[in-house]
Parts: structure tokens; sequence; C-alpha cells
């Protein structure tokens, strides 16, 4: 019996140093594979993000180190009225841009849904193509179909609708909403795509088990549809959002902020203050500032799809 | 008597019923044809927006600037001319910015892929200790705003001296998160009895990942390859700050140059020539997998 008991130790010391070695193999294994691309990203990320918030303290210029003074970049961000309207057009076209771009790509993707439609490849290329491109020339092409002197689109509104002069992007009421236009011309095909291969995921079964028991079509969208493309809406919201806080080609091109800093975003305003005025402590901060509201939003998410499937489970 | 009379009646019912039938299967009928009708007319609408302003850059760089400049403006310009090209290439160095987009963004495209497969096949084949914590903190990355990194990026590498160097724009996108989680998402649907063959049979680590993960992955490291290409071709700030000289210029921040900022020194044009050239590349490369492509997005957005 001793000899018995013996032998087990014996066994379950040998599985445990197994174990052990196992363990340390597969450290060893993971560790080779990751390095190369975490050391990309130490250097490149962890560092600067750590290095951005040590600078956000200090008065550095572009071209020679300032001095430590603490929170004073982030006192004077808060008291000044510029950074309020940049913060104010930053959220207002995320506000528009996310809903409208998630509405618009949802809603071509259920009409190339259709069965009896022909040419799907056709059409979705069409919606897709502008994403390809870059913002750069999108935005250049906008720029003169929009322009007052020379573009087709304010020529058509005022033979048609007598409205003269029209400058859609030069009009501090317009700019932004134009933008946010532009942007969701440019981007909904890239969500319209991942909204029709969860369209396809969806049993046809379950639509005609519905319209058996005689549900009306809203009534599959809202009880059938919506809910199947759950996950496929977290991923598009979150990404639709934390990218509309990071606009920045848009502006930097079609309105350099203007007028009138009405189309000013963080980004840009980050951009003016580092490369154009040189002010590395003061931009600094307003990075931490934009990188915690992006967390923000970030963890609201996660929170409200862990809740999500936590009721799905109850 | 009475039986016949029953099904008489039986048969008058069943013609009504027959009747309803056939009303409600033409009124249907007409209902899907109306609404696909709609929807024709819905798609061809927004084909013609989204080609529009793309047709304009084709017209205008293939227009005389005299015609372009006047007003009212036309659809259809009534002259053809090449001098938009002509003046393009006497304005930028174009070959030289298309030599230096293609190095940047094929260059960052294969390391960044190998690089980025590798990590997913670690966090996704191997369960390490510390595993966990590493995908949490990869995630928290990924909502790092990268204009709050470009300023120490940007200070790091001149004092390396590689502002104004092709190692200075390539070496900071070796590696990318999204590619890694898009890639270790893949990796993970692979079954592991393949490996376990393979190891059975004496293969090691890194003949796994490369003879068995890596072919099974094509379309998954087809996304992945596109969308870094894609990213750093159009990328616009990046190689802005990074290269102030044409010799490492990209094509996207020298267009950018042309329009001078806001302000229209440069004649339309000419600019349309440049968008036109600046695109063409890679709108041909999109051609080329465009199938696999859309097919490899679709599954990013599946979980």
């Amino acid at each position: 019996m001793t000899t018995a008991s013996s032998k087990a130790n014996k066994h379950t010391a040998v599985a445990h140093q197994n174990k052990k070695a196992i363990a340390r193999r597969n450290l060893r294994v993971g560790l080779t594979f990751t390095a190369p691309a975490l050391i990309v990203l130490a250097i490149f990320v962890f560092y600067p993000a750590i290095k951005t918030f040590i600078t956000s303290l200090t008065t550095d210029r572009i071209n020679r180190s300032g001095k430590f003074v603490g929170f004073q970049n982030y006192i004077d961000l808060f008291q000044s009225d510029d950074f309020w309207t940049d913060v104010i057009n930053t959220l207002v076209y995320a506000v528009l841009y996310a809903p409208i771009v998630v509405i618009v790509a949802l809603a071509f993707a259920l009409l190339l849904n259709r069965k009896d439609l022909k040419f799907v490849g056709f059409f979705r290329t069409c919606m897709f193509l502008p994403f390809v491109i870059s913002l750069t020339v999108a935005a250049i092409a906008w720029q003169f179909i929009l322009s007052p002197s020379l573009g087709l689109v304010p020529y058509w509104l005022d033979q048609l609708f007598g409205i003269e002069g029209l400058n859609l992007l030069g009009t501090r009421e317009t700019a932004m909403a134009t933008i946010v236009f532009i942007t969701v011309w440019k981007n909904f095909g890239y969500f319209m795509v991942i909204f029709l291969a969860g369209l396809q995921g969806i049993s046809a079964e379950l639509y005609e088990a519905a319209s058996l028991d005689g549900a009306s079509a809203w009534q599959k969208f809202r009880y059938i549809t919506l809910p199947a493309l759950r996950p496929t809406f977290n991923y598009v919201v979150i990404f639709g959002l934390i990218g509309s806080f990071q606009v920045f080609d848009q502006v930097f091109i079609l309105t350099s902020g203007g007028p009138a800093r009405a189309t000013e975003t963080i980004v840009y305003r980050i951009y003016t203050e580092a490369f154009g005025n040189g002010k590395l402590g003061y931009a600094s901060a307003l990075s931490y500032v934009l990188l915690i509201m992006t967390l923000i939003v970030g963890l609201i998410q996660l929170y409200t799809n862990a809740k999500h499937e936590r009721e799905e489970i109850a | 008597m009475s039986s016949a009379t029953i099904s008489a009646a039986q048969e008058a019912e069943n013609k009504r019923i027959n009747a309803e039938n056939e009303r409600l299967r033409r009124k249907a009928t007409t209902r899907r044809r109306v609404g696909l009708g709609f929807s024709y007319l819905a798609l061809i609408l927004v084909t013609i927006l989204m080609l529009f302003p793309l047709i304009i850059v084709v017209l205008v760089s293939f227009t005389p600037n005299e015609i372009t400049q006047t007003w009212p403006p036309k659809l259809i310009p009534s002259a053809f001319t090449l001098d938009n090209y002509i003046d393009l290439f006497g304005r930028l160095p174009i070959g030289r910015e298309l030599l230096n987009t293609i190095v940047f963004a094929g260059a960052v495209t294969i390391i960044s892929v190998f690089f980025d497969s590798l990590a997913a096949y670690g966090l996704s084949r191997v369960d390490f200790k510390g595993r966990g914590v590493l995908l949490g903190v990869l995630i928290a990355t990924m909502m790092i705003p990268g204009m709050a990194l470009l300023i120490p990026v940007y200070k790091l590498l001149a004092d390396m001296g590689l502002v104004n160097s092709y190692l200075g724009i390539i070496i900071p996108r070796m590696a990318d998160v999204g590619g890694i989680f898009l890639l270790r998402q893949f990796f993970i649907s692979i079954p592991k009895d393949l490996d376990n063959a393979a190891r059975i049979d004496g293969a090691g680590e890194f003949r796994i990942f490369a003879q068995i993960v890596l072919p099974n992955s094509i379309p998954a490291i087809l996304t992945v390859g596109m969308f870094n290409f894609m990213g750093n071709w159009n990328d616009l700030l990046w190689p802005l700050i990074m290269t102030s000289r044409p010799e490492t210029r990209t094509i996207t921040a020298g267009l950018a140059m042309l329009t001078g900022h806001g302000s229209s020194v440069t004649p339309y044009g000419v600019v349309m020539a440049g968008a036109l050239i600046s695109a063409l590349p890679l709108l041909i490369v999109f051609f080329f997998v465009q199938k696999r492509f859309v097919e490899g997005i679709a599954m990013t957005g599946m979980k």
C-alpha cells in the first residue's frame, strides 16, 4: 500500500514536472512568436504613449525642451474657449457621422440582400469603390464639384431652385455637415459589405417560419434581422465612433478647420499646435484628452456589449 | 343526392379559395415587383452618386483649364487635352513619388503581414502564461489615437536621423494590432488536429506555422495585406510629416502639396490628373483582389 501511494506520488510529481516544462516551453514559444511585433509596438506605440503624457506636463517646443509645469497645460486647455469648440466640433461630427453611416450601410445591405436582385456584384463594387481611393482624392473631387465658382452642384441648384452662390464648405452652418456627407459617401460601402455578410448568415427558415405565423415585414426586420445583426452592429458602431474621433484628412484638405473654426476638430488642432505653432507640450495634453475620450467610448461600448451578452444568456 | 350537393358546394368553395389565393399571389407578385423596381431605382441613383465624383476627376483631368474655369460649368467638356498631364509631370516628380509609394506601402505590407501573423500564431495557438494580459493590453492600444503618438515617434526618428528616409517611414509601421487580431481570429478557426499530426511527425513550431497555418489562411492574409497596402498608400499625415523632400515623398503627400493646402494655386485640371495617377495603381490592385478582399472584410465583421 505504501509502495502504491509512493508510486502515485511519483506519478503526480512527474506529471507536475511535465506540466511545468510544458508551461515553460509554451512561454518561450509564445514570446518568440510575438516578439517581433511586440518590439515594434513597444518602441512605436507603448513608449510614445507614455512619452506623450510626460511631454504633456511640460512646455516643450518642437525645437527645444521646456520646463516641467505639472497639469498646467490641461488647466490652460480647459479654460480656453477654442478647446471646447474643438471638443464640440469633434462630438458633433461623431454624433452625425456614426449613426448616418450605419443606417445608410444597413439600408443598402438590405436592398442588396434581395434574392431576386440582379447585378449585385456590380452595385456592391460601385458602392465600395470610394472606400479604396484616398480621402485626399475624394476631398479634391468633392471640393471641385461643390466649388461655388466652378462646381456643378451649385450651378444645378441655381438652375433648379434659384439658390445662388451656394458655398457648402465655406459656410459655418453647412461646412461640418458637408464633411460628414463626404465621409459617409466614402466609407459606407465598407460597413455595407460587413452588414451584407451578417444578413447572409441569417437562416432563411427563420423568415419562412415568421411568414407562416403572419409576421409583417417590419416585425421580421425587428425580431429576426436586427437581433441577428447585433454582433455586426457592435463592431460597426465602435469602429465608426473611434474612427470619427480621429477625423483629420478631410478637414486638412477641404476646410483647414474653417470657416471661423467651424470644422476644427481635436486632431486637426493637435496638428496645427504641434507642427504649425511648435507647442509640443500643449499638443500632447490635447492628445491625452482625445485618448481619454476614445477610451471612455471604448469602455462604454465594451460594458454594454458584456451587459447584453449577460442578458441574452439569462 | 345529398352527397352531390355537398360536393358541388365544396367545389364552389374550392373555386372561391383558389380564386382568392390567385388574387393574393398576384397582389404579392405586384408588390414584389414594385419593391424590386424601387430597389433598382435606389441602387442606380446611389451608384451614380458614388461614381459621379470619380468620373468628374477623369473628365476634368483631360479638359483644357480655360474650359474648366469658365462659368457655367458643363458636365461633358467640349475639348480634350493632355496638357494637364504634361504640366503635372513638370510640377511634381511623379515617377519618383510613385516609386516611393510602392516601396513604402509594399515593404510595410510584406513585413507587417509577416510580423502580425507570427504574433497571431503565438496568441492563438500557444497557450502561454500572460497571454490574456497581453491580449488586453493590445486591445487597449487599438483605442490610442495615432495623432497622440505622432509627436514622440517623430522626435524618436529625428534623433535617429531617419526623417526623410525609407527606413523612417517604414519601421514604425512594421506591426499593427488590427492585423494581429484579424489574423488571430482566423487562426483560431483552423482545426488544431493538423498541428498535432505534424507535431507527432516531428515538425517544429515554425514549420507548423509556415506549412500548415499560413497556407490555410490565405483569405485572411490577403485581406490584412490589402488593408495595409491601401492604408499606407492613401495615408496623408504620416508621409507628410516624415518626408519633406521629394526623394522620399509619397504620391498622396505630393498631391496634397499640389492643392496648396486650401488655396487653389494649381489649376484644377492638373490636380485632377495627379489625383487620377495617384489612385490608379491602387484601383488596379483592388480589381485584381476585389472578390477575395470583400469576402475577407465580410469575415472581419462576423464576430
